[in-house]
């Protein structure tokens, strides 16, 4: 049987709708059966608890930091935990100089990592290199620490030194520091500093080489941007290896050139001299110092060191924030219980039964049975919506706070909105004399021009505050961009083709006062006027295919009842339609 | 029977058969708007400003380790025997140094703090060593807010060029952003008559309303861009009467919508404030609850009125407004459209 379009892209519709819901169960549920997820969404700080961390400063002597620094380190602190997805971490401080970063669920080693230290980023020449121990083989060939440098030792160098990597730097004095420096004192210490325009011993991060660097040149916050990425070699083909490619603003551009094309000048004319080579520090320690084999002067860098996905990713977001003014360390570790307890999430989902209760008595007042059809693309909505949450749970963290529990009861109104739009559209069609089937078809195209630019409002308030905002303001925003893309999803996928097909229907074409679409109520002034059949533009062949729709949708005892309408009189029927 | 007279009202409204003069009466809504207004800034004021909770100002905490029970009612009293009004939030912590309850409230004195401390060693049966207080800073702090407020400039211009493009007149955006802010400064007012504190979860239902009060005039403004530009090559309508048809047109649907979305939200209101005391709940529904009817009330009163005024006077709608009237006279008025 050849059906008519709008049935089969209804029908088309509805088909791909029920292979998306299916999608999502499969998603979620190969998420259960094989990795870590759960079929019920996380929740939030507020209502499951989870992890407080207090952070304490790590400070030198009489080093001190200030008001300032603390709500700066705060600051950066907050974005680097939003980074690793959509939470609502909160992290404020505590008393003078300590801060509290509380984070629902159990922080892995990673996130612990990814907040807590500086990563205080410097880019410095090489000017010696070399093993790192202490020690020197002497003349009677055994192994001889080298002695402390005596204070005597000039500490200042004779000529100004040109440039960073002038040998001039190299005082007796910072020789002999250099010769006595132990790696290892490096292992538990992870304030290495250095004043920027003064040279700087240290050693890699995994403590195998020694290196006395020139005067920091280029700046971390000069960097613009950092992310991680798979390396490629000359021929656009991946080496496998994880990198961090970072992007320098105008200033850093300029600077970072300046040092290459020295550096290269270096490399030309002995690739193996030390001082071609430039180090990428962190938190005083080297993380690579690569030999420069050629002038850079695009403002794009890469570090190689020896990532993982995991640290190659860390590293970036925590250049891409900037540095803390110092580096932290975990004082306790506490698990925390809910501040709202259980008692309230149950008292909001209650509240909410109530209110979709007397929405449902209202929608069904106002729409009659129609309003079973909002009744049911609310239920189809909660359904994608609570399968698509449970799935953003699992994959990037998201976490569903008392406010979101909230901001998703609104969501009802907004969505069944989409629908009184709709509806209301085909019933001043009905007004306007048209039959049920055009009317649908007509009041669709107005109603969808109004939902579009309408959501798109809604999806614009949703993306910039999740750009733009941090905290709970981005979560809110992140609420607010799910339902409003599903709540088009329905209107689109679900209910316009509901629609579509019950208006084949005779209960609905036929306008039974039940229906809501009952012209009788909706188009009085305009009964009896002669115009009110004529206008509807249905063809016959179109109409004949509609009934044979119904007949087809009929009961066993709706079939009889026509077979006897039917033997009874056509006439009785054409009065019912017209 | 009340469905079918409500049926009746609609579509009454919308053949133009009954009509509510929206448009022509905007003086008086301009002056109940600028009432409104004016006393949802003065009341915070009167009232020595918002109420803001320890969220935005920071506060005093208490954490009790070794505790006997974790009863979180117990810290609740301590706190409020000493500072009755003062807000309250409790929770247990699990660490190394074992069980603990945490509590954390407005900033307290020195002296509050010391008896605040001595009632809750006495309450949760340890001694006074086991109960350490200190400072804590806000979490919504001050760089959550500026972040926040840059968002919501930066959406609110991409608003108003979007809204233009779109409906191909910058008046709309401006009418549409002038009512968005008559919903804002009244949902606020309330707020502080109310003297709810001020949560993230009250922000949150801010930001809500102020995706809402848009919404809604988007929805009612796309029936009026409908009628406006039918209209304009028949002479049936002046422009205001075709923005005003158009309210009337779509108010069905606005008092639908407008009751579809504070049916929950009012439960949560109820439920929240008078039966359960959530605290969390209630400042957010309270919030959204105002919001949603000041929303849908703008939208008609305010919004639409005031994009009518605005292209009052544009030379074409003057002209195409003189042609109706003209029209109008020549042949007795066949339809009853009330004039403005």
């Amino acid at each position: 049987m050849a059906k008519s379009s709008p049935v089969k892209s209804a029908s088309r519709s509805l088909i791909w709708l029920g292979v998306i819901v299916v999608a999502l169960v499969l998603i979620l549920g190969g998420g259960v059966l094989f990795a870590n997820a759960s079929w019920f969404p996380k929740l939030g700080l507020d209502l499951e608890g989870g992890t407080e961390i207090i952070l304490t400063p790590q400070l030198e002597g009489g080093q001190t930091i200030s008001n300032d620094e603390l709500n700066q380190a705060v600051s950066i602190i907050r974005e680097r935990v939003d980074a690793s997805g959509v939470s609502e971490a909160q992290v404020s401080t505590q008393g003078s100089d300590n801060i509290v970063v509380s984070i629902p669920g159990r922080p892995d080693q990673a996130t612990l990592n990814r907040i807590k230290s500086s990563s205080k980023m410097e880019l410095r020449p090489v000017l010696l290199t070399g093993a790192p121990t202490n020690t020197f083989v002497g003349s009677n060939g055994k192994t001889t620490p080298y002695p402390s440098p005596a204070p005597s030792l000039q500490s200042t160098p004779t000529a100004k030194p040109t440039d960073g990597s002038d040998l001039a730097w190299v005082t007796p004095a910072l020789q002999a520091e250099y010769n006595a420096f132990d790696c290892a004192s490096l292992k538990n210490s992870s304030t290495n500093r250095a004043p920027a325009a003064k040279p700087l011993i240290t050693c890699d991060d995994k403590l195998s080489a020694k290196y006395l660097l020139g005067p920091v040149e280029v700046e971390g916050s000069e960097i613009s941007n950092a992310t991680a990425g798979i390396a490629t070699d000359s021929n656009g083909n991946t080496t496998g290896q994880w990198v961090v490619n970072l992007t320098f603003d105008d200033k850093g551009t300029k600077d970072f050139g300046k040092v290459s094309t020295r550096l290269f000048g270096y490399y030309s004319k002995d690739s193996s001299d030390p001082r071609s080579r430039f180090a990428f520090v962190l938190d005083g320690k080297v993380l690579e110092a690569p030999a420069m084999q050629g002038a850079i002067t695009n403002g794009q860098a890469q570090i190689s060191g020896s990532f993982d996905q995991t640290s190659a990713q860390t590293l970036a977001d925590q250049l891409k924030f900037g540095a803390l003014p110092v580096s932290f360390k975990v004082q306790s570790s506490d698990t925390i219980s809910a501040t709202l307890g259980s008692a309230q999430l149950a008292s909001g989902l209650i509240a909410g039964a109530i209110g979709l209760l007397l929405v449902v008595i209202y929608t069904l007042f106002q729409y009659r049975l129609l309003g079973l059809v909002t009744i049911t693309s609310l239920v189809v909505a909660a359904l994608l919506t609570y399968l698509v949450i449970a799935i953003l749970s699992w994959r990037i963290d998201y976490r569903l706070s008392l406010a979101g529990v909230a901001g998703l009861i609104v969501a009802i109104g907004f969505t069944a909105d989409s629908f009184i739009v709709y509806f209301e559209r085909i019933r001043d069609e009905l007004r306007d004399g048209r039959s049920l089937e055009s009317a649908v078809e007509a009041g669709w195209k107005r109603a969808r021009r109004t939902i579009y630019a309408s959501k798109s409002t809604n999806l614009l308030a949703a993306i910039v505050l999740y750009v733009l905002a941090v905290g709970n303001v981005q979560g809110f925003a992140f609420t607010l961009g799910v339902t409003t893309v599903l709540d088009v999803l329905i209107v689109i996928m679900f209910t316009h083709p509901t629609l579509q097909l019950l208006a084949r229907t005779r209960f609905f074409a036929s306008g039974n006062k039940w229906s809501g679409l009952d012209p009788d109520a909706l188009g009085a002034v305009y009964r009896g006027a002669a115009q009110f059949r004529t206008a509807g533009s249905v063809s016959a062949g179109k109409r004949a295919s509609s009934s044979r729709e119904a007949a087809r949708r009929q009961t066993i005892a709706e079939r009889k009842q026509a077979e006897l309408v039917a033997a009874g009189g056509a006439s009785e029927k054409d009065e019912e339609e017209s | 029977m009340a469905a079918t007279r409500f049926q009746k009202f609609g579509n009454d409204l919308y053949t133009g058969a009954r009509s509510i003069d929206f448009v022509g009466k905007r003086r008086v809504w301009y002056i109940i708007a600028a009432v409104l207004v004016v006393a949802a800034i003065i009341i915070p004021i009167v009232r020595g400003g918002f109420n803001f909770g320890i969220d935005f100002r920071g506060g005093s905490q208490f954490t009790v380790s070794d505790v006997k029970t974790i009863d979180q009612a117990l810290a609740q009293q301590a706190v409020h025997r000493v500072k009755p009004d003062a807000a309250v939030q409790v929770s247990v912590t699990n660490g190394t140094g074992g069980r603990g309850v945490r509590v954390q409230t407005d900033q307290l004195s020195t002296d509050q703090t010391k008896r605040v401390g001595a009632d809750l060693a006495s309450a949760y049966g340890v001694t006074q060593d086991k109960v350490a207080s200190t400072y804590i800073g806000p979490s919504w702090g001050a760089d959550v807010s500026r972040q926040a407020i840059q968002g919501l400039v930066v959406f609110l211009l991409l608003a108003f060029v979007a809204m233009a493009l779109y409906f191909r007149t910058w008046k709309m955006s401006a009418a549409a952003i002038v009512s968005l802010f008559h919903d804002l400064i009244i949902t606020a007012g309330v707020y502080a008559l109310v003297g709810f504190e001020i949560t993230p979860a009250t922000m949150i239902g801010f930001l809500t309303i102020l995706g809402y009060s848009l919404y809604d005039t988007v929805v009612v403004f796309d029936k009026i861009r409908e009628n406006t530009r039918e209209d304009s090559d028949g002479l049936k309508h002046t422009f205001a009467e075709s923005v005003n048809l158009a309210v009337n047109q779509t108010l069905v649907r606005s008092i639908n919508t407008a009751v579809v979305a504070a049916l929950p939200v009012g439960a949560i209101l109820f439920i929240g404030a008078f039966v359960l005391g959530a605290d969390t709940l209630r400042d957010i529904s309270l919030a959204l609850f105002i919001g949603i009817l000041i929303g849908t009330y703008s939208t008609i009163f305010i919004a639409a009125p005031l994009y009518a005024d605005f292209r009052d006077g544009e030379r074409e709608i003057v002209r195409h407004d003189k042609k109706v009237l003209a029209a109008r006279a020549k042949s007795p008025a066949t339809e009853a459209v009330p004039t403005p």
